[in-house]
């Protein structure tokens, strides 16, 4: 059996299974019933000064897609609305309650040092496990001047952290807004600022849908809305690609990254995983479904390391970093080939027109005897895919590589006016 | 000693409740389901089986994007009847047998006909008819049947401009809609809502009670009008062939299913123990709705095997459900008729033949104890009136060629008088068809300066 277990900088869980800083983890009702059911850390709802915030009536918006009612959220509630007190007061029940699993506080306090040297040891005497700075949220809390206000400016990313990093023994966790030009930056200052580990993304800013009967922005606060942060499976080849791109860059080359952003089954942790997530946040799908799907995230992901035969996490932690590489660096030798099995085909004809419409007009239709059948004309198939993907019926379409003698990439490719010449 | 004959076997509620919808509408929830199970194949083999073509991935998609009323103007557009081919058509051996689905998985085709309905069904509660008249053409046009065809070529000539009136010789229009097709496929008084739904287009006159050879005559509707589609449907029932067979207890199935559906269910009759001879669809509405009006025995009894029966095998499936019991190669020999009433039906044993045809074994028969015989065994075309010249008939059907066009200048049919699948769908495909062909020749005919293409002078009646 595969070991689970993390270390995760300094912080230990018993799977990399975290519950990200959000509704679920807002109070010790929710948290005491998420270690029940066997969650392997939480990261507790974002803890502010008081007197509290105040949360809206109305918080979510949801997106419906292909028959499912809801495959995102998007939210427009604030931090933690309870006073700080009583949420210091359950964290430490917790801690004691559950000492085997990773607590970490979330905190946003306003931008000035005192502040949060205010709040740290507060936090600290919880015996929690470590803190993540929300730089993240992008709503409401930015329009104050924090959350994602931090995150889109690195020098304060830096200077906070920096303030944390002095005045806590806790590991610091860094938070980062998807919501950027480019992701390298504030997370490079928050490294520079002495963070311990980054966690990506938060939400990504959002009007998830129009009320065409109000006339207004989903969701709908007395006839008017607001934007959001949206989340689901729909964020998470961004959040994909963010880690990434945080795993691959040498000035980041070792720090603990928790992934997060639409991981809803096993193959999506593995492949955070794979991109260099060391431990993983989930919200959404058990805003969904309930605290239950943690059960079968552990089965899936250690059924699929015993089959690859990963000892533990720490195994799979990055194997595919390697392989992120830059346009520049693929293969332009390669050639692969679409091939349509015909005794699995259902004649659809999606394949055909998708091809003959949008792609290279490389999939001719043939009738035979009344049955349609479907073919790809080699020499027009630029190997794009497309039509593997439109199929409904897996492994009808196959994509074949093609042989190939050598390596030759774009920087060394006789149509680059400035290709490199040996 | 009277046969047992009688109605109100079943109380008021009883009777309500069995001839409910045997099959009610898919809720909003429902068809948005099923509707993203649909691939939207292009090219789709599910419109390929339609007889009237529709764009069934089009309008399916417009119900899973809660476009409903687009999805019902692409059905009727096609089939202005698409109300009740939802609901009467075979699917399961025509869109739906080809659903790509069925490769995956087999037996669960997309519900294109139930989500038809949904969308027809929603247009329907609309106040609005979707179509609207073209410029008046000053052109007539003569029906002469309201049935599936008869309508379906009325409301497509409307919609080109022209003047129609619909003859028929029953009370209401509709047609098998109407009078043949089991209660419970057209519950709730469809046939006559999709009726005036379809006549709310305007430019249409129903005339009630009018049939062709008795109260108009194929000569004068050719002289009052520009043209004539003949929509006449079979109106004769094949012979039994037996002694007997004019027994008051010996019924034809459409005469059965037709007085069922003209009068309250407690006012129809049927015998306590009922034997229906026939393989088809209608033998199967006769059978179900002898033990919906509360027949205790209903036995179906076929000439050859069940995989000969035009009765599809759902439609089997639902006799089955009913407690109708099916035998198969079997004959009628004998009525068993004492003092003037029916005691039962004797029967001949068969089995295939050498050459396929059925061999019966005189020496090996059953009897089944009857007080009702329902005969199904096929329908034919009534002969034409011999007065005047009449359409070449051939094999009992009007001969026609594209559009409709009879050997008759200016006169058209469609539908079951022709030759064809006997199926509503057919039968309004036959209309359109025949409406659109009418109003080509009529246009052409207004074009060509008063030449007819037909050869007949346009403008010299009326």
């Amino acid at each position: 059996m595969a070991d689970l277990g993390i270390d995760f900088a300094g912080i230990r869980a018993p799977n990399p299974f975290w519950l990200a800083s959000a509704p679920p983890t807002d109070k010790e009702y929710n948290v005491r019933r998420a270690f029940e059911a066997g969650w392997g850390g939480v990261v507790w709802k974002t803890l502010g000064e008081d007197p509290p915030v105040v949360n809206l009536s109305s918080r979510y918006g949801g997106l419906a897609y292909g028959g499912r009612r809801l495959m995102g959220l998007n939210n427009i509630e604030l931090i933690s609305d309870r006073p700080l007190a009583t949420n210091i007061a359950e964290i430490k029940r917790v801690k004691r309650a559950y000492p085997d699993r990773a607590l970490v506080v979330s905190l946003m306090v306003p931008c000035e040092e005192s502040r949060w040297q205010a709040i740290l040891p507060l936090i600290e005497e919880t015996g929690a496990d470590g803190i993540e700075l929300n730089f993240g949220c992008p709503h409401g809390m930015s329009e104050r001047n924090m959350g994602a206000a931090i995150g889109q400016v690195p020098d304060y990313v830096e200077m906070v952290t920096r303030w944390c990093r002095q005045n806590t023994r806790m590991p610091v966790i860094v938070k980062l807004t998807p919501n950027v030009t480019d992701i390298l930056q504030p997370a490079r200052a928050a490294r520079k600022g002495g963070a311990d580990a980054v966690s990506l993304i938060n939400t990504v800013q959002s009007v998830i849908g129009v009320d065409l009967d109000v006339m207004a922005p989903m969701p709908v606060v007395d006839g008017k809305g607001t934007h959001g942060g949206y989340c689901g499976p729909g964020v998470k080849p961004i959040a994909l690609r963010m880690v990434g791109e945080i795993a691959r860059d040498p000035a980041m080359h070792g720090i603990p990254i928790s992934g997060m952003g639409g991981i809803g089954s096993w193959r999506d942790a593995a492949e955070f995983l794979a991109m260099g997530a060391g431990s993983l946040q989930i919200c959404t799908a058990a805003m969904h479904y309930g605290f239950r799907i943690v059960e079968d995230l552990i089965d899936g992901l250690s059924r699929w390391m015993d089959g690859k035969e990963y000892g533990a996490v720490r195994d799979v932690t990055g194997r595919a970093v390697s392989r992120y590489v830059p346009w520049n660096a693929l293969n332009m030798n390669f050639r692969t080939l679409a091939r349509i099995d015909a005794d699995r085909c259902i004649g659809c004809g999606l394949c055909h027109i998708a091809c003959e419409d949008t792609s290279h007009q490389a999939i001719a239709r043939q009738d035979d005897n009344g049955r349609r059948t479907y073919e790809v004309i080699g020499e027009s198939c630029v190997g794009c895919n497309l039509c593997a993907h439109v199929c409904p019926v897996s492994d009808c379409i196959t994509m074949e590589p093609q042989p190939c003698t050598h390596e030759l990439t774009w920087p060394y490719h006789p149509s680059n006016p400035n290709r490199i010449v040996a | 000693m009277m046969p047992d004959i009688a109605c109100g076997r079943l109380t008021e509620s009883q009777l309500e409740r069995n001839f409910s919808d045997a099959h009610p509408g898919l809720t909003r929830d429902q068809a948005a389901l099923e509707a993203e199970r649909c691939f939207y194949c292009h090219d789709a083999p599910c419109i390929e089986a339609c007889p009237t073509g529709i764009d069934i991935p089009r309008f399916i998609k417009a119900i899973a994007v809660d476009n409903p009323g687009g999805a019902a103007r692409i059905i009727l557009d096609a089939n202005i009847l698409g109300g009740s081919c939802a609901r009467v058509c075979p699917t399961e051996i025509l869109c739906e047998q080809r659903c790509v689905h069925t490769a995956i998985e087999s037996g669960r085709p997309v519900r294109i006909g139930a989500l038809q309905r949904h969308a027809t069904d929603w247009q329907m509660e609309q106040d609005d008819h979707p179509f609207t008249r073209g410029e008046p053409t000053g052109k007539r046009i003569a029906v002469v049947g309201a049935g599936p065809a008869g309508l379906a070529c009325a409301h497509r000539l409307a919609m080109r401009g022209h003047e129609v009136v619909v003859f028929d010789r029953h009370e209401r229009p509709g047609g098998l809609n109407q009078y043949g097709v089991a209660a419970y496929k057209l519950a709730d008084d469809f046939a006559q809502r999709e009726v005036d739904f379809l006549m709310a287009i305007g430019g249409i006159r129903f005339e009630a009670g009018c049939s062709l050879g008795r109260d108009i005559t194929l000569a004068s509707l050719r002289n009052a009008y520009d043209a004539v589609f003949l929509a006449l449907g079979l109106g004769g029932v094949r012979a039994l062939g037996l002694d007997n067979a004019q027994n008051p207890s010996v019924i034809d199935a459409v005469a059965f299913i037709e007085a069922l559906r003209s009068a309250p269910y407690r006012q129809a009759r049927v015998g306590r123990r009922v034997v229906v001879i026939g393989g088809g669809n209608t033998a199967i509405d006769a059978a179900v709705q002898a033990r919906l009006l509360g027949a205790e025995e209903v036995t179906l009894v076929y000439r050859r095997g069940t995989e000969s029966m035009s009765a599809t095998p759902e439609e089997r499936d639902w006799a089955r459900v009913n407690d109708v019991t099916i035998r198969v190669w079997a004959r009628p020999d004998r009525l068993l008729i004492e003092n003037g009433t029916l005691r039962g039906v004797s029967f001949l044993r068969g089995r295939p033949g050498p050459d396929g045809a059925p061999l019966y074994d005189p020496e090996a028969g059953f009897v089944l104890e009857a007080d009702m015989v329902l005969k199904a065994i096929g329908q034919s075309l009534l002969p034409l009136s011999p007065e005047g010249e009449m359409p070449r008939v051939q094999d009992g059907r009007i001969v026609v060629t594209q559009g409709g066009r009879t050997t008759l200048p200016g006169v058209y049919a469609g539908g079951d008088c022709t030759i064809g699948a006997d199926l509503t769908v057919v039968a309004v495909r036959d209309g359109r068809d025949a409406a659109e062909s009418i109003h080509a020749a009529l246009a052409g005919a207004v074009r060509n300066n008063g030449q007819d293409p037909d050869g007949k002078g346009a403008g010299s009646h009326g």
